[in-house]
């Protein structure tokens, strides 16, 4: 079984450094494949491993090998292998095969398709290196990974130049891959923090040795490290108010988007929470996991009331993730652990769907994103289509689908909770996810052609690219059905993880799900009629309604990007300029040019000794001997002076 | 102070001391600052005699010795055939410009290295390495340590001069109108070098 | 009586004699003459610390400074008579060709 882990954890990395060997060359569909085998490799190590663990429930740890050893500090290389670390390993392993394989089709056209598969497979190798270490320290080695990766992907398209905010909001793809670089720094400080005060106050950085060590610690160090931990979490999981790189992070290429920013990377912070489960759900700490699941509403509420409005394709699936993630969190921060863990396996099957399937549609609209410009697609891409409603009606949550079942188990702990403000929030927000994410299908999909006029002639994408994302619609739909068996394969984590709904719940969960029911399928209706018709009663852009005031708070994301950019980037900028001008130039900068100026002028006033003349050189050796001559005198006399002292 | 003065002038070594001294130094003073070459070798060369002398007063007999032998019977020999060569007798005209600076730079080092001799010295903790052997001649006895712990500077030494007497025939003898060696292409380098300028 | 100091002072007048005649001279010959100065005021203060200590290291030194004289006057009366034959002159004011 240890071999398994190695295969699991290495063999993305041996595909990356091998897609590296070619990364300066043409582009090679071998590299490609390779990485897709070697992928597929570690997902079967990986859904070996789970199988393994469903079966006789052996938990495996292994020691690769010391890795920091100072004085009382010890690391070592270690990887857990238990529930929560083998439902990410497949689920990441999983979609990042099919992610791949769809890359191969996308990236058909791009020069840099080699370099593109080096980068995927070395994040998948952080990312496994994340979910799989057995300490705090490894979590954040593959935590800084991901991010670094997330960074080169999103930057892809470097050489893309800069838009003015209001031509495109992310600017460029450089631009967008620096914030959200920069922003989730910011949160990772939060996260080393926490991580500094656990080792501090328990001298370890094992999981299990942190955790055993909790109950000994005070309110304020558990509440401390619950909030610095919560921090990381919220900036690699983008919630409010680090949110803002997420969006902006869709200038990357799609199989990124799917892969990092809405399946995998993304989820990192939940995972965090959950992994940290034993901190979150102590007594003490109890503020803190209301704090999240409040923040974990509020977020979904928020990104989805901007996803209402959007016109570009992908920003709506990637406010819909935002939305998601805040679902998690809310699920997450009110101890029901293991159904936020569902419900991040769940979203990353439906969730890559999607984005793969918008992927589609962006290669046939030549990177044209507008909503507003597309309409009856599905006679030309009739695939996409059925993936992309497939998906669709699994992120709003219609049984059968896979989303129904996390997401209503989500709003069942909201009520079961007794915390109905956040339970209404949740209901309405499942109401406008329905709305958005039809609205989204509708006008690229049905209604009328606007794109042919525009000059467009899309076409459908490729037989295996289609192929490649049957499995995730397959697991879409069945991911649901596994729920009681997934809940009984958790539980044996320990009582930390287990949540049960109280029968009071229990009995009214039917009705509850009824009415979440009513009112997705009441969205979806309303979305069917204002968007989706032909003819007269066709859909038309009302400019009007553009100026009102909801409207334009919601499509400029309730200036929060404006904000970040008036009274943090540009003092910022202005800070920066003033130390460069003042203090670099002319301290630091002069400082240094005035040594060499001076060196400079010394050697050329000093030139003129040079007459090539022996008499004068010598002149100046005797004056030489002379000056050492005194030294000489002189510190025999201070030394003769200290001995007769 | 002048009581000791005249005290050890009265004394045999003391008396020569301070003859030789004065001479000494009169006669390099005229080899620094006389015009004529002749002069200054002539005075060179009874300088280095006097010399000599105080290496006697001193007891290295064999030093002495070898300070005429070779500087006297060779190294001035060596000179007087290279003024002849150069036609030295002729005055060559000197600009001495910074004349100041010259004698204040010497009296400066005159200056500080006298009362750096003068100081008393303290160190006691000085042992002799090679003693010298009682009842025994100089030369013998600088012989024994010049063959036996001295050795292999001695032969290195030998050495030196074996390669500055090459290279004194061959610098010189080279541009002597009967070449030690029949190639004179350098010497033709040398000559349409000098022309060209 | 006459100690080493005597020696010592003599030697380092017989030096700062010798770095006059460098420091004045133009003729190189000259300058070949100080020099020999100079090595045989280094020469008696060997000798006469040599005399002072019962040492006979000193001497030692001595002769070594008077084979290293020997071989100077060699190798540098060679070198004149090169320098004379492409120049024709012996004054060091003619030898500024390493002006930098």
């Amino acid at each position: 079984m240890e071999s398994l882990v190695y295969v699991a954890l290495f063999a993305p990395f041996v595909g990356s450094l091998f897609a590296s060997l070619f990364g300066m060359s043409e582009r090679q569909i071998f590299v490609g494949v390779v990485a897709s085998l070697l992928l597929f490799i570690s997902f079967l190590a990986s859904a070996l491993l789970a199988a393994n663990l469903y079966i006789t429930g052996d938990v495996i740890h292994i020691t690769m090998m010391d890795w920091i050893s100072a004085g009382d500090f010890n690391v070592a290389f270690g990887f857990v292998v238990d529930q929560i670390s083998v439902t990410m390993m497949t689920v990441v392993t999983l979609v990042s095969t099919i992610v791949h394989i769809y890359a191969i089709g996308y990236m058909d056209h791009d020069k840099s398709f080699n370099r593109f598969f080096s980068y995927l497979s070395a994040f998948v190798f952080s990312m496994m290196i994340l979910v799989m270490s057995d300490n705090f320290l490894g979590l954040f080695i593959g935590w800084e990974g991901v991010g670094v990766c997330s960074w080169l992907l999103v930057g892809f398209w470097y050489h893309k130049p800069d838009q003015d905010r209001k031509d495109n909001p992310s600017i460029s793809p450089s631009w967008a891959a620096n914030e959200a670089f920069i922003m989730n720094r910011i949160a990772d400080l939060g996260m080393l923090v926490g991580i500094f005060i656990l080792y501090w106050n328990t001298g370890s950085l094992q999981y299990d040795e942190v955790f055993a060590k909790l109950p000994e610690l005070s309110e304020s160090v558990l509440v401390g490290a619950a909030i610095a931990l919560f921090i990381g979490a919220m900036g690699k999981s983008a919630q409010f108010p680090l949110h803002t790189w997420l969006t902006d992070a869709m200038e990357g290429p799609t199989p990124v988007s799917a892969l990092i920013h809405a399946a995998t990377m993304v989820t990192a912070g939940v995972f965090l929470v959950v992994r940290s489960n034993p901190l979150y759900s102590m007594e003490e700490v109890a503020g803190v996991s209301m704090f999240i699941a409040s923040l974990g509403t509020f977020v979904a509420f928020y990104a989805a009331s901007m996803a209402l409005v959007e016109r570009d394709l992908k920003r709506i699936i990637a406010y819909s993730t935002l939305s998601q993630l805040g679902y998690m969190f809310a699920a997450a921060g009110l101890g029901a652990y293991w159904i936020a863990l569902f419900h991040l396996a769940a979203h990353a099957f439906f969730k890559a769907l999607l984005f793969l399937g918008g992927g589609n549609v962006m290669h046939a609209m030549h990177d044209e994103l507008d909503l507003f410009k597309m309409g009856d697609l599905r006679k030309k891409m009739r695939g996409t289509w059925l993936y992309m409603g497939f998906a669709s009606i699994a992120l709003v949550g219609l049984p059968p689908l896979a989303g129904f079942w996390s997401k209503d188990a989500i709003i069942e702990t909201a009520f079961n909770e007794h915390t109905y403000i956040l339970w209404i929030m949740l209901v309405i927000t499942a109401g406008m996810t329905a709305f958005y994410s039809f609205r989204q299908v509708f006008l690229s999909f049905h209604g009328e052609d606007r794109h042919t006029a525009l000059g467009f002639h899309p076409h459908e994408m490729y037989k295996f690219v289609l192929a490649a994302m049957f499995p995730l619609a397959v697991l879409a739909l069945i991911t649901g059905w596994f729920m009681s068996s997934y809940k009984e394969f958790i539980y044996k984590i320990g009582e930390s993880v287990q949540y049960e709904m109280s029968d009071h719940t229990h009995h009214l969960a039917i009705y509850l799900a009824l009415m979440v029911i009513f009112i997705v399928l009441s969205s979806i209706t309303f979305a069917y009629f204002k968007y989706a018709r032909t003819g007269e009663k066709a859909w038309k852009r009302d400019e009007e309604k553009e100026q009102g005031f909801f409207y334009k708070l919601l499509i400029n994301q309730y200036y929060v990007p404006k904000f970040y950019e008036e009274f943090i980037t540009k003092p910022y900028a202005m800070i920066s300029e003033v130390f460069w001008t003042k203090i670099d130039l002319k301290i630091v900068d002069a400082t240094v040019d005035n040594i060499a100026k001076f060196f400079y002028a010394t050697g050329d006033k000093t030139r003129s000794m040079q007459t090539g003349n022996l008499s004068n050189y010598l002149n100046w050796m005797a004056v030489g001997a002379m000056i050492l001559l005194g030294v000489a005198a002189i510190s025999a006399m201070i030394g003769l002076g200290g001995i007769d002292g | 102070m002048f009581e000791n003065f005249i005290a050890s002038l009265m004394t045999v070594e003391g008396f020569a001391f301070y003859l030789f001294s004065i001479l000494t130094i009169g006669l390099f003073l005229v080899t620094v600052l006389s015009k004529n070459i002749l002069y200054a070798m002539t005075s060179l060369a009874a300088g280095m005699i006097l010399i000599s002398g105080f290496f006697f007063i001193l007891g290295a007999d064999f030093l002495g010795v070898i300070q005429i032998i070779v500087y006297v019977g060779a190294i001035m020999a060596l000179y007087a055939f290279a003024m002849m060569f150069f036609d030295a007798t002729r005055n060559i005209k000197e600009n001495n410009t910074n004349a100041p600076l010259v004698f204040i730079l010497g009296g400066l080092s005159a200056l500080m290295l006298v009362m750096m001799f003068a100081a008393p010295i303290h160190s006691d903790a000085i042992v002799a390495l090679y003693p010298m052997t009682e009842g025994v001649g100089n030369v013998q006895d600088v012989g024994m340590v010049l063959f036996t712990k001295y050795l292999i500077p001695f032969e290195v030494a030998a050495l030196m001069l074996l390669v500055a007497m090459i290279s004194g025939i061959i610098l010189a003898g080279k541009k002597m109108d009967n070449s030690l060696t029949e190639d004179t292409s350098a010497d033709d380098e040398i000559l349409i070098t000098k022309d060209e300028k | 009586m006459i100690g080493l100091s005597h020696y010592l002072i003599l030697s380092a007048i017989l030096f700062s004699i010798g770095l006059v005649g460098i420091l004045r001279r133009r003729n190189i010959l000259m300058l070949l003459f100080a020099t020999e100065i100079m090595l045989n005021a280094t020469n008696i203060a060997f000798v006469a610390i040599s005399d002072n200590y019962g040492d006979l290291t000193g001497q030692m030194f001595a002769f070594y400074i008077i084979a290293i004289a020997a071989s100077e006057v060699a190798v540098g009366l060679g070198l004149l008579i090169v320098l004379y034959k492409r120049h024709g002159s012996l004054d060091l004011d003619d030898l500024a060709s390493m002006r930098g």
